[in-house]
């Protein structure tokens, strides 16, 4: 259950809170250069990732580190006829503008995990906001914390993983700045 | 070739054991490479001068996303391939930078076998960056009852990663 929207928010946005939005499917399908781009990353040497007869034996073929979840619907930094750069979790650049907060940092993230993601499927994805705090002040700056969920699905619909973010959205305080 | 698969299983474990330290030196490759793998393309990830004058942090830092693969490395090195991840929660209170040396450390705080007969372990877990506490994570992950139970069998109701 959300929490109830902070009395201080612009009308705009508590309207959005527990609403779907940027329902989009990624921009190509899970492909395993990634994984195995993403396993060296992290000097990751699970048998699961390289080793096809494993995969083969534990699920069925190969799959992706249930972790890489948000890889897959970040979307390519650019691509013909898109002259507005396409940003992954869109709501929270959207709460950074509409707030008037300049700089953000994500705190908490959770992810669970459903459904194994395999090479080949296409992740759909929808963002919801799922509240936002009143206004305070930390080291960074003041500005408001405030939760984003991104529920995943591959193309026969079914439900692969849930993210749930926590960014914090502030100004930096005046004498701060370097 | 096939490679050797250890198998750990639930009677192995128990609360209050700990998981084997894990400790890497971070460079810019590190953080650069986990960005890119991630496909998160934001600056404070890859230039140190948007990340200085603009976050106002000494350093590029590793990303979030990235963080998360550190933590599933960490849990899947103890477990064996077996181990399924069910859910991860993360709560980033500093950054890891470049020169940092990365400690991984994690401890059982339960075991339980669910409704349907999966195996449960919950897991405290910590990325340290020097003396600096960077990231804590609670992590809950299925293992094998027996030497032939497998958790990634389980789909649809058999599957409850949310306790």
């Amino acid at each position: 259950m959300s929490a109830s929207p902070a009395a201080d928010l612009p009308a705009g946005i508590r309207d959005l809170v527990d609403v779907v939005q940027y329902e989009q499917a990624g921009d190509f399908p899970v492909e395993r250069g990634y994984i195995w781009t993403s396993c060296a990353s992290v000097e990751n040497g699970n048998p699961l990732f390289w080793d096809d007869k494993v995969a083969t034996e534990l699920t069925g073929g190969p799959i992706a580190p249930p972790s890489m979840l948000s890889t897959w619907f970040r979307p390519h930094h650019w691509a013909p006829g898109r002259d507005v750069q396409r940003l992954p979790l869109q709501v929270h650049f959207d709460l950074k503008e509409r707030l008037g907060l300049p700089e953000a940092v994500m705190t908490d993230n959770s992810m669970t995990f459903y459904e194994p993601v395999r090479p080949g499927d296409t992740i759909t994805t929808g963002q919801k906001l799922r509240s936002v705090s009143p206004e305070k002040q930390t080291k960074l700056g003041t500005g408001r914390f405030w939760v984003i969920d991104v529920e995943y699905r591959n193309d026969r619909g079914e439900l692969v993983g849930v993210e749930s973010w926590t960014g914090f959205g502030y100004r930096r305080d005046a004498g701060e700045t370097t | 070739m096939s490679m050797a698969v250890n198998v750990l299983t639930l009677d192995q474990v128990h609360a209050g054991m700990d998981l084997p330290e894990l400790t890497y030196d971070v460079t810019a490759t590190t953080v650069v490479l986990g960005a890119l793998a991630t496909r998160d393309w934001r600056p404070q990830h890859h230039d140190y001068h948007f990340a200085t004058e603009r976050n106002g942090v000494r350093d590029i830092f590793i990303n979030a996303p990235n963080q998360a693969a550190w933590f599933e490395r960490y849990v899947t090195d103890w477990t064996g391939p077996r181990g399924r991840l069910g859910r991860v929660g993360f709560r980033m209170k500093d950054s890891v930078f470049p020169g940092d040396t990365m400690t991984m450390t994690g401890t059982v705080t339960g075991v339980d076998t669910d409704a349907r007969g999966c195996g449960w372990v919950t897991l405290d877990l910590a990325m340290h960056a020097g003396d600096r506490l960077a990231t804590t994570c609670n992590a809950r992950v299925a293992i094998p009852t027996t030497p032939d139970d497998n958790p990634w069998s389980r789909s649809g109701d058999a599957w409850q990663p949310q306790p």
